[in-house]
């Protein structure tokens, strides 16, 4: 009999809402559970099985000089690494630093700034080491990650679709909401994987799945223009949950003053 | 005189990142932190320039577990902010979603986090193999909350329906009501979780806290009320600031809450229970009192009671509002902007969770306070520490590290909310 497959789990800055996923898997935990040896996932457990492991799951983005070595040892510790969300894939939320002064934010946040040891920029896991495929969203989809899980496994591409939440809508049959509504809306552009959860809800998608593949921000923000968009306004839009993510990044910087 | 050193480098089972230090001389502590490392993230500094409509998507990206504390504390705090209060059913289904977050958080922490502390187990995962029943229980349970704010919210983490001034599409009649045979089925579950966990052993410990939580003249509060203690804080929330004081010490990536005349205090399920067990539905009541608890609890290893009891509080509140649901004509109220500032504070599975902010005659975010629950227990959970060794001196190391370890999890601290918390050393000379 051969040894499961070990997996682990690894947290960096983040709301722990992508693990969290998986222990939201309440059909599928026990399954799972018993074909993988769940190894090191502190979340879940106080037990702690030494690498190397097979798979590793990694939540959060880099943002202190302390977790800028830890991924090394992540990353060392891994035969396959895969990022799983916005903060690991493209930097988080908390990448809206990256386009202000760090310094002034923690003076706002904190009384005593020099307790706080902080990196300038709040980077994805790929500027620091390989990763072996990018699991977008925030949160990420946990049938897609029970997908990549699987694929992973079994030494398999996994099948999460590149295309935009666009096609999602047509497929729910969702009236666009930028066409019978005026709502601005970030579809065109943003990877799939949610099932166009905001349109099907009445409002304009914001992008937290990040950019699809090759997204043409530029035709969007003219449609948003002619819809009466302000600069300010469009810089918000692309300025959210994946800010760092170059396609949003870029056209963020482009309306920028 | 022989020293010792608990160190526990990185807690789990919380969320978020921690450690825990405590230091001993002979038979008494010297010193006890419980170090938050988890990363800052600066949310009350980038939430600055954003427009409100904004707000509680951001707001949420703080905590994945609890992510409807944060749109609902945000939400109310502008809806204060611009003079405006949201009635009838828009109000019922934001209890609705509360009560869908209280029984997915509560479930997790009970089961999988807390519970395998009581029977020694490392993870649930290994107590589903002598509990299986248990343990499938709990993952039907925490479905059916998830199923709550899924619906309702449009997915289980960071919902997107969620919006100042109500929801942007809220659901039929016909749409929530095959919820109720699966809140129903649940519910009676709940009821077994509850004698489940009323019979494991408890450590003899009390203590005698400041019990902080809000408190509402007709309900077990969920969203509103005023903020209420057991040593007589009776304050409108917009008082917080006047009461509360935040210190930033130099083991924490989290500032330190206190009470400005008394000191620590202790929020979350605990402090609820008995600030308002009078409001609790006669169900939840007497499941309480079957598991062996009375209307005050000053225990805070039988947290884990209590969080039974709310969960199953949780889904007989569900399926009222539910059963008395009525489609309201419009998915939420308009409201106009203004220069003002604007307080909320809700009841978050942890706790209260203290929101304020100050807006520009645009609705944008001039400044913005928020003040999580765990930041606020943490020098309580520190006390207990220092109360808790001391009479466990006895065990030998790996035994007191886990029961310091058990100790900190009663509060269920969540590290990154705290940061927007947890390692343990215990250090023996």
């Amino acid at each position: 009999m051969h040894a499961k497959p070990k997996l682990a789990v690894w947290k960096f800055a983040s709301c722990d809402g992508c693990q969290l996923s998986l222990l939201d898997c309440e059909d599928e935990l026990l399954a799972v559970a018993a074909e993988i040896e769940i190894a090191n996932f502190p979340e879940a457990s106080r037990a702690v099985v030494r690498g190397p492991y097979d798979l590793s799951l990694v939540e959060g983005s880099i943002t202190t000089p302390h977790d800028a070595e830890r991924i090394h040892q992540v990353r060392r510790a891994s035969k396959r690494l895969v990022t799983i969300g916005a903060c690991a894939t493209a930097g988080g939320i908390q990448a809206l630093r990256n386009f202000k002064d760090a310094r002034e934010f923690i003076s706002i946040v904190y009384a005593t700034p020099d307790y706080i040891h902080t990196l300038n920029k709040s980077t994805p896991i790929s500027d620091h080491v390989f990763v072996d495929f990018e699991l977008q969203g925030c949160p990420i989809n946990k049938t897609q990650l029970i997908e990549v899980i699987s694929a992973f496994l079994n030494n398999r591409k996994p099948n999460t679709p590149p295309h935009s939440v666009c096609i999602e809508c047509k497929r729910r049959n969702n009236v666009c909401v930028m066409v019978a509504r005026g709502t601005p809306c970030l579809g065109p552009v943003t990877h799939a994987g949610c099932d166009a959860l905001c349109p099907s809800y009445h409002r304009g998608c914001y992008g937290c799945f990040g950019p699809m593949e090759s997204p043409n921000t530029r035709a969007l923000s003219t449609q948003f223009a002619k819809m009466g968009v302000q600069d300010m306004e469009l810089v918000r839009l692309f300025r959210g949950i994946n800010a760092y993510a170059e396609p949003f990044r870029k056209e963020s910087e482009a309306h920028e003053k | 005189m022989k020293n010792r050193t608990i160190k526990v480098e990185y807690l789990a089972r919380v969320e978020g990142e921690g450690a825990l230090f405590v230091k001993l001389k002979g038979d008494e502590v010297v010193d006890v932190k419980l170090k938050i490392f988890e990363p800052p993230r600066f949310f009350e500094a980038f939430l600055r320039g954003r427009h409100f409509s904004e707000v509680p998507d951001i707001t949420a990206r703080i905590c994945g577990i609890c992510p409807i504390a944060y749109q609902m504390s945000s939400i109310h705090a502008i809806e204060n902010a611009f003079g405006v209060k949201v009635e009838g059913a828009l109000r019922a289904l934001r209890r609705l979603i509360y009560c869908g977050e209280w029984i997915e958080s509560h479930v997790l922490h009970v089961a999988m986090l807390h519970a395998p502390d009581f029977l020694g187990y490392a993870d649930a995962l290994q107590m589903a193999k002598d509990h299986p029943e248990i343990v499938q229980l709990a993952l039907r349970l925490k479905k059916a909350g998830n199923a709550i704010v899924a619906l309702l919210g449009g997915r289980e983490i960071h919902p997107v329906n969620v919006r100042v001034g109500g929801f942007y599409r809220v659901p039929t009649r016909r749409e929530l009501a095959p919820l109720l045979e699966q809140l129903k089925t649940a519910r009676d579950e709940a009821a077994t979780l509850v004698r489940f966990v009323g019979g494991l052993e408890f450590p003899d410990f009390e203590r005698d806290y400041e019990f902080v939580a809000l408190r509402h003249e007709s309900e077990y509060p969920f969203n509103e009320g005023r903020l209420v203690s057991n040593q007589g804080l009776d304050i409108d929330i917009s008082q917080y600031d006047a009461h509360f004081v935040e210190e930033h010490v130099e083991h924490s990536n989290a500032l330190q809450s206190t009470l400005k005349a008394r000191g620590a205090y202790f929020v979350g399920p605990l402090a609820r229970y008995n600030l308002n067990f009078d409001k609790l539905s006669p169900l939840a009541k007497s499941a309480a009192s079957a598991a062996g608890l009375t209307h005050t609890c000053n225990n805070p290893f039988k947290s884990i009671i209590v969080r039974a009891v709310e969960t199953l509080y949780a889904f007989d509140e569900a399926i009222r509002i539910i059963e008395n649901y009525e489609m309201p004509e419009r998915a939420a109220i308009d409201l106009e902007p203004q220069s003002a500032t604007g307080y909320g504070c809700t009841e978050a599975p942890r706790g209260i969770c203290f929101h304020r902010y100050k807006f520009d005659e645009q609705g944008l975010v001039a400044d913005a306070k928020i003040v999580p629950p765990t930041s606020q227990n943490q020098q309580t959970i520190e006390q207990d520490l220092r109360a808790f060794v001391p009479a466990h001196i006895a065990l030998d190391q790996n035994e007191l590290t886990w029961r310091c370890e058990q100790a900190v999890r009663n509060y269920d601290p969540c590290i990154s909310c705290a940061t927007h918390f947890l390692r343990l050393e215990i250090e023996r000379e």
